[in-house]
């Protein structure tokens, strides 16, 4: 059972129609016991990092994440899901996060007034390492972001692909042992975000 | 890089699309779920779908339209039209729209916009506005916002509202020119321009799109972020590839792989 962690931290409809499309049975849920349980586990998230986490600790989610990824089984960030799944986030004066990867989130601080913020729209990924999540998926594809902080790891060797927005080139897809954490939305990607998501459901860390 | 994006605009009048000039004279166009599936497939970056039978009677959105074309598109888009209240905001993004657009409602109660962006977010509040070119003192900008299909004049100065917006929390801006609207003539870029200029959210342009040149003269001139375009796709006259592929061959950053 593919579990979709339902935290309250924004709308979960695309994701879940994404994984219709694909034909590929997921259950959303907000009980941990759930998320322990399940064979796979998908991280989504739109909104802000405190009120996240504010909503992951109220939920007693936290740990329930802890152990999954701790145990290996492949663990799907989106987003804000990818974003408080690092140390810290700039977000909301400062939040503590999960520290499942090693670094911060940042906020885009352009120099040009026409690079707005949030990012929002489509960009390219350049793939820096081969992982089975780029599995027919062409180097510098374009997928959908809306965003205003980035994710910037400590450890280069987590960095899966990279996108380049407001003067910075940020870590977009990030990987250790059994995570994958992209920063843009592939459930709303077109084909492309679904060979993704299809990619995560087939892959054995 | 950032693509610009190219996004098809629906109106919709008892569930068909249509098409008129300046809100007048509609013709359908066919039925707004094959003929989004369509423009997904061509590869259009995104959608806006305008519910102008909603917004001209007060009726509620058709959610029931809303889930379809969810359950169809794996890409995001935007619904105006007909929305009244932070409710109707939130059953429009639960049936699976990236976004609302408010428009009338927000300049009928400015708080509606801070009430979405808080209870949503940001990134899902898009403002539309109609702003047409006067000469009057109290739109210093040169451009008022007109409401309700252009028929009713504000006395808001187009500038003015769309950093208000802003500040209470639209997270982009759609400058629809009622001047350029249905002309097929090209955008309205010293408008576009202005606002583009002056927020620090995306802008969309909206208004005038009659051929490829007018979107690399709007990305490039005005800095819009998005341009949304219709009677140029619906007659059949353009398609999207077709559009895209110009565009790339200007230098224009668009999406080509999809």
């Amino acid at each position: 059972m593919i579990a979709i962690i339902d935290y309250r931290a924004g709308n979960l409809t695309s994701v879940r129609l994404a994984f219709e499309t694909l034909g590929i049975d997921a259950e959303i849920t907000d009980e941990p016991a759930r998320v322990r349980a399940a064979d796979r586990v998908v991280f989504p998230g739109v909104g802000a990092a405190g009120a996240s986490m504010a909503a992951l600790n109220n939920l007693e989610m936290v740990d329930a994440i802890r152990d999954v990824v701790g145990r290996n089984v492949p663990f799907l960030g989106i987003c804000v899901g990818t974003q408080v799944a690092f140390e810290r986030s700039e977000e909301d004066d400062g939040v503590e996060c999960i520290g499942l990867l090693p670094g911060t989130v940042k906020l885009f601080r352009p120099s040009d007034r026409f690079d707005k913020v949030p990012q929002m729209g489509w960009n390219g990924v350049t793939q820096c390492v081969p992982h089975p999540i780029f599995d027919g998926i062409e180097d510098n594809s374009e997928f959908y972001f809306v965003h205003s902080y980035y994710p910037a790891p400590a450890d280069e060797s987590c960095v899966l692909g990279r996108t380049d927005y407001a003067g910075v080139s940020f870590a977009s897809v990030i990987g250790k042992g059994s995570l994958v954490a992209t920063q843009f939305h592939p459930e709303k990607s077109g084909r492309l975000g679904l060979r993704l998501l299809d990619n995560f459901c087939k892959w054995e860390p | 890089m950032l693509t610009k994006r190219i996004i098809p605009c629906l109106d919709i009048h008892d569930r068909k699309v249509t098409k008129g000039v300046k809100f007048q004279n509609n013709i359908v166009l066919g039925d707004p779920v094959e003929l989004a599936s369509r423009y997904y497939e061509e590869g259009c970056d995104e959608l806006v779908f305008y519910d102008i039978t909603a917004s001209a009677h007060d009726r509620p959105t058709d959610i029931e339209m809303v889930r379809d074309v969810a359950r169809a598109v794996r890409i995001p888009f935007a619904v105006g039209g007909g929305i009244a209240s932070l409710d109707d905001m939130s059953r429009i993004l639960l049936a699976g729209a990236e976004k609302v657009s408010v428009n009338s409602l927000a300049v009928r109660n400015p708080a509606i916009i801070a009430e979405g962006a808080k209870a949503l977010g940001s990134q899902c509040i898009v403002l539309g506005m109609d702003p047409v070119a006067v000469n009057k003192p109290e739109c210093p900008s040169g451009y008022e916002i007109t409401v309700r299909g252009f028929r009713e004049h504000t006395g808001l100065d187009a500038l003015e509202w769309a950093k208000k917006a802003v500040d209470l929390g639209a997270g982009e801006i759609v400058v629809n020119s009622v001047d350029a609207d249905g002309t097929r003539q090209g955008f309205e870029i010293d408008l576009t321009r202005m606002i583009a200029e002056n927020v620090p959210v995306p802008v969309v342009a909206s208004g005038g799109g009659g051929c490829a040149q007018h979107l690399v003269d709007v990305f490039e001139q005005a800095h819009a972020d998005a341009a949304i375009i219709a009677g140029m796709i619906h007659t059949g006259e353009f398609t999207i590839p077709d559009i895209k592929r110009e565009l790339a061959e200007a230098g224009v950053p668009i999406r080509q792989k999809w």
